[in-house]
C-alpha cells in the first residue's frame, strides 16, 4: 500500500517537476525530473555518460534523479558571491555512484540561469588514444591535438550559441594570423573549427578571453557568468599514455589543451564557478580502489586545486533506490515477473549494493 | 663347456697336487663325457600362474594362529606404548601404529596396519564335505548352497505364517490390523552386503529374487512374528543432517547475536562473522564486496545461501578470504555463510539447506600434471610415425 502511494506520488511529481530549479529543494530528493529534449541537444552534445544516452534513446526522455550532492552544489552556486574569485567544487566518490550525473544536473541549472558553459566532458580522452600529435605552432616545446580541439570547439559552439555574437575580443595569437579587436567570439571559434592545425591555440585563446571577460562587466549586454565544468579532473595532473616522436612518454604539461585547462583551474579570475568531478574509470595508472581526491589527483594536482569544496557522492540510500526501482517499473523496464515482487527487490538490493551504475546494468537484462 | 672347465680344474690341481692329494676333487667320475648344452629358460616357467590358482586358501589352523599372534602382539604393543593391555582398543592400536611407523604415502590403504585377522583375511567357507567326500549340506550340488538354503528358510517362514493365519481363522480371531514392522529409516542390504553375509557370489537376478521373496513375507498380515529375522536383512540409515556441526551462537556485549564459520574451496580459505540485526552490508578483507567481486556471478554465489533461507537484508557479514582466484573465493565464502547460517535456523531448515547442496564442500581440486603429457589430460601431439 505504502509502495503504491509512493509510486503515485513519484509518478505525479515526475510529470509536474519540469525544470524549475527555483522550486527544487531537499524534500524532492529521490524524485526524477525531466530534462527537456531541446536542452539535452544543446547543452549535452557530448557531456552525458554513454549508458545514460542509451537510456534517453530507449525511454524517449531524459530523466535525472534529484540527489543530495547535486542539491548541495546548486545551493552553493546560488549563494556564492560572484565578484570574488570562483569557488572550486570537486565531486568525488566511488565508481558508479553518479558523479557525472550530478555534475550534469548542476550544469543544467547553470544553463537555465543563463550562464556561459565551458564543459569538458572527459579530460581523460585528451591524454590517451590520440592519433595525431603535432608539435605546437606557437610554442616549440608543446604538442597540439587538432582533432580533439576542433571537436571540443564544435561542441562549445552548439552549447553557447547565444553568446558567440555578444562577446568581443581582440587577440594576436600566431605570427601569421591575427584577429582584430572587436570581433565576436563566434568568428574565432569558426576559425578554429575550420583550420584544424591551429585549433588547440584557438581553444587556449577562447579560454583566456572568457577568463578576462567573465567578471568584467557587471551590467549591460556583456555580462555573463562563466561555469567551467571538467569531468575526469585527475587526467590533468596524472600521466598520459601518449608518446613523443622519440618514443619517450609525454607529460601532461606538454599538451596545449591540458596546459590551457590548467590555467582555467586557477582562481585568478572572477565571475563564475568551477565544477569538477573525479573519475577513476578512465584514469591511467591508478588502482581501482582509489577514489579520494588526494589519491586520484596526486600531490601536484591536490596542491593546485587547493582550496576546494569537496562534495562526496555515494550509493543510493533506501529512498533513492526505491525511487529508481519504481521508475524502472513505470517505464516497463523490468520485464521479469519476479522483479516486481518483494523478494526480487531484495535480490536487486543485494546484488547491486544500491550502486546506481551496477543497478542500471543489472536491470538492463531483466 | 663343462668338460673343458673340468679339465681346467684338473690342470690346476695337478700343479698343486704335491700339496696334498686329499685336495683332489673326484669330479671326473660324476661328469658325463657328452657335451652338455645349457638351456636358456625364462623366469615365467617357474613362476606360479597366480590367476589360475584362484584365491589363496587359508586353513582354519592358520587363521587361529594369526588370531593368537594378534592378541599377543596387541599386548606387546600396549606395553611398548606404556598403556594398560586390558583396555587397549582398536583405535589405540591404530594410533600407536601411526606413531611408530609414520608413513608419507598418500594412499591410506597402503600404510602399515594392524588389525584383527578376521578383518584382514577374507572369509572363506570351511571344507564342506566329510572324509569320504560326501557333502554335509543337502543343497551342496546346487553350487550356491547358502543362497538356496536362505531362500528355503524364508519360504518355510512364509508357510509357517500361513499356518498361523489359518489357525487364527479357525479360532475366529483373524484380524488384518496387526502390528506392522517399521521399515522407515532403513533399507534392504545391498547385493555386496548379502554376498558378504553368505560368503558366496550371487548374481543380480538372484538378489532380485531374494528381495521379492522378502517383500512377499512382509506383505502377509502376521509378519511381525518374524520381525527379528527380517530386520537382520535391513540396514538403518542415519539422518545425514545430524552429522553437521552447527557453530555456536555467540552474543556481543551489545546483545547482538553472531556466529563464526569457515569455508574452503580449492586452496581458497574464508572465515566470516555473521551478525544479526544488520542491514545487508558485506565487508570482505576490509573492502566492500562490490569492489572485491565486480563479477555478477560471484555476488550471486554470495547471495544464494541467504536468499534460499529468505533472510536477505537481515545479516551483516564481515569476512576475510585468501588464496586461489575470485571464483574459488566466492565459493569458499558461500560455504562459510551457509555454515554460519545453521545456528540461526531451525532443524527442518538445516535439512533443506543440506539437500540444496549448500553445506557440501566442493571436493574438486586441480589435477596433477603427469609426466609424458602436456598437462593433466592434454597429451603431446600424436605422430603416426
Amino acid at each position: 500500500m505504502l509502495v503504491f502511494f509512493l509510486f503515485c506520488f513519484l509518478y505525479k511529481s515526475r510529470l509536474s517537476l519540469q525544470y524549475d530549479h527555483e522550486k527544487i529543494s531537499e524534500r524532492h530528493t529521490g524524485q526524477y525530473y525531466t530534462l527537456p529534449a531541446a536542452h539535452i541537444q544543446k547543452l549535452f552534445p557530448h557531456g552525458l555518460p554513454p549508458r545514460f544516452q542509451l537510456q534517453i534513446k530507449t525511454f524517449n526522455e531524459g530523466c535525472v534523479m534529484v540527489r543530495p550532492p547535486a542539491l548541495e552544489l546548486i545551493s552553493y552556486l546560488k549563494k556564492a558571491d560572484y565578484s570574488k574569485p570562483p569557488l572550486r567544487y570537486i565531486l568525488y566518490g566511488d565508481v558508479g555512484t553518479g558523479k557525472t550525473m550530478c555534475l550534469s544536473h548542476a550544469l543544467h541549472y547553470c544553463y537555465t540561469q543563463g550562464w556561459l558553459i565551458v564543459h569538458i566532458s572527459d579530460a581523460h580522452l585528451w591524454v590517451k588514444n590520440c592519433k595525431e600529435l603535432l608539435p605546437s605552432s606557437s610554442r616549440p616545446s608543446r604538442f597540439d591535438q587538432p582533432i580533439q580541439a576542433s571537436q571540443w570547439l564544435k561542441n562549445f559552439k552548439i552549447t553557447n550559441e547565444r553568446f558567440l555574437s555578444k562577446v568581443q575580443l581582440g587577440y594576436v595569437w600566431t605570427k601569421r594570423e591575427r584577429t582584430e579587436k572587436g570581433q565576436p567570439l563566434g568568428e574565432l571559434v569558426d576559425q578554429g573549427v575550420n583550420r584544424m592545425k591551429s585549433s588547440s591555440d584557438v581553444v587556449g585563446a577562447v579560454l583566456r578571453e572568457l577568463r578576462l571577460q567573465a567578471g568584467g562587466a557587471t551590467e549591460g549586454e556583456g555580462a555573463f557568468k562563466l561555469a567551467v565544468a571538467v569531468d575526469g579532473l585527475n587526467a590533468l595532473w596524472g600521466k598520459t599514455s601518449l608518446k613523443k616522436e622519440d618514443r619517450t612518454m609525454c607529460e601532461p604539461e606538454e599538451l596545449t589543451l591540458i596546459h590551457n585547462v590548467r590555467k582555467m583551474m586557477k582562481n585568478n579570475w572572477s565571475g563564475g564557478a568551477i565544477l569538477t568531478a573525479l573519475s577513476q574509470t578512465g584514469s591511467l595508472f591508478k588502482p581501482q580502489s582509489a577514489y579520494l581526491p588526494s589519491e586520484l589527483l596526486g600531490e601536484e594536482g591536490f596542491d593546485n586545486m587547493e582550496p576546494f569544496v569537496p562534495v562526496s557522492v555515494s550509493n543510493y540510500n533506501e529512498k533513492e533506490f526505491e525511487s529508481c526501482y519504481l521508475y524502472y517499473l513505470d517505464r516497463n523496464w523490468l520485464q521479469h515477473s519476479h522483479s516486481r515482487s518483494e523478494e526480487g527487490k531484495k535480490e536487486l538490493i543485494f546484488l547491486s549494493n544500491k550502486n546506481p551504475s551496477i543497478l542500471e546494468r543489472l536491470c538492463a537484462f531483466l | 663347456m663343462a668338460a673343458s672347465g673340468c679339465r681346467g680344474v684338473r690342470s690346476i690341481l695337478w700343479k698343486y697336487g704335491s700339496c696334498g692329494k686329499n685336495f683332489c676333487v673326484s669330479r671326473s667320475k660324476t661328469v658325463p663325457q657328452l657335451p652338455v648344452r645349457q638351456i636358456c629358460v625364462s623366469s615365467s616357467l617357474w613362476k606360479k600362474n597366480l590367476a589360475a590358482a584362484g584365491p589363496q586358501k587359508f586353513t582354519q589352523e592358520f587363521i587361529d594362529k594369526q588370531v593368537e599372534e594378534f592378541e599377543v602382539g596387541k599386548r606387546h604393543l600396549a606395553n611398548m606404548m606404556g598403556e594398560d593391555p586390558e583396555t587397549f582398543t582398536q583405535e589405540d592400536i591404530d594410533r600407536s601404529i601411526a606413531y611408530l611407523f609414520p608413513s608419507g604415502l598418500f594412499e591410506k590403504r597402503a600404510r602399515p596396519v594392524m588389525k584383527h585377522p578376521d578383518e584382514i583375511f577374507p572369509k572363506q567357507t570351511a571344507i564342506q564335505w566329510d572324509a569320504e567326500g560326501r557333502p554335509f549340506h543337502f543343497l551342496f550340488y546346487t553350487g550356491r548352497q547358502s543362497y538356496y538354503s536362505l531362500l528355503h528358510d524364508v519360504y518355510e517362514k512364509i508357510l509357517a505364517i500361513e499356518r498361523h493365519q489359518d489357525k487364527m481363522r479357525n479360532k475366529g480371531l483373524f484380524t488384518s490390523e496387526t502390528k506392522q514392522i517399521l521399515l522407515t529409516g532403513s533399507r534392504w542390504l545391498l547385493k555386496e552386503e548379502i554376498e558378504e553375509y553368505l560368503v558366496e557370489n550371487i548374481s543380480d537376478h538372484d538378489y532380485v529374487r531374494l528381495i521379492q521373496l522378502m517383500e512377499k513375507l512382509l506383505s502377509m498380515p502376521y509378519c511381525s512374528l518374524e520381525e527379528e529375522f527380517i530386520l537382520k536383512f535391513r540396514k538403518q540409515l542415519e539422518a545425514q543432517s545430524s552429522k553437521h556441526e552447527i557453530p555456536a551462537l555467540q552474543y556481543d556485549p551489545q546483545g547482538v547475536a553472531f556466529s563464526v564459520a569457515d569455508g574452503r574451496r580449492k586452496t581458497a580459505k574464508a572465515s566470516i562473522t555473521l551478525r544479526d540485526s544488520g542491514s545487508g552490508n558485506i565487508t570482505i578483507n576490509g573492502r566492500n564486496y562490490l569492489h572485491c567481486f565486480p563479477l555478477l556471478q560471484d555476488r550471486e554465489q554470495l547471495m544464494f545461501p541467504l536468499h534460499f533461507v529468505g533472510m536477505l537484508g537481515r545479516f551483516d557479514i564481515e569476512g576475510s578470504v585468501e588464496g586461489s582466484g575470485h571464483s574459488a573465493q566466492a565459493g569458499a565464502l558461500r560455504l562459510a555463510i551457509s555454515r554460519a547460517l545453521l545456528s540461526f535456523v531451525s532443524e527442518g531448515e538445516v535439512e533443506r539447506i543440506r539437500q540444496a547442496g549448500l553445506l557440501t564442500a566442493d571436493p574438486r581440486i586441480r589435477e596433477r600434471k603427469k609426466p609424458g603429457q602436456e598437462g593433466a589430460r592434454k597429451k603431446f601431439t600424436w605422430k603416426k610415425r
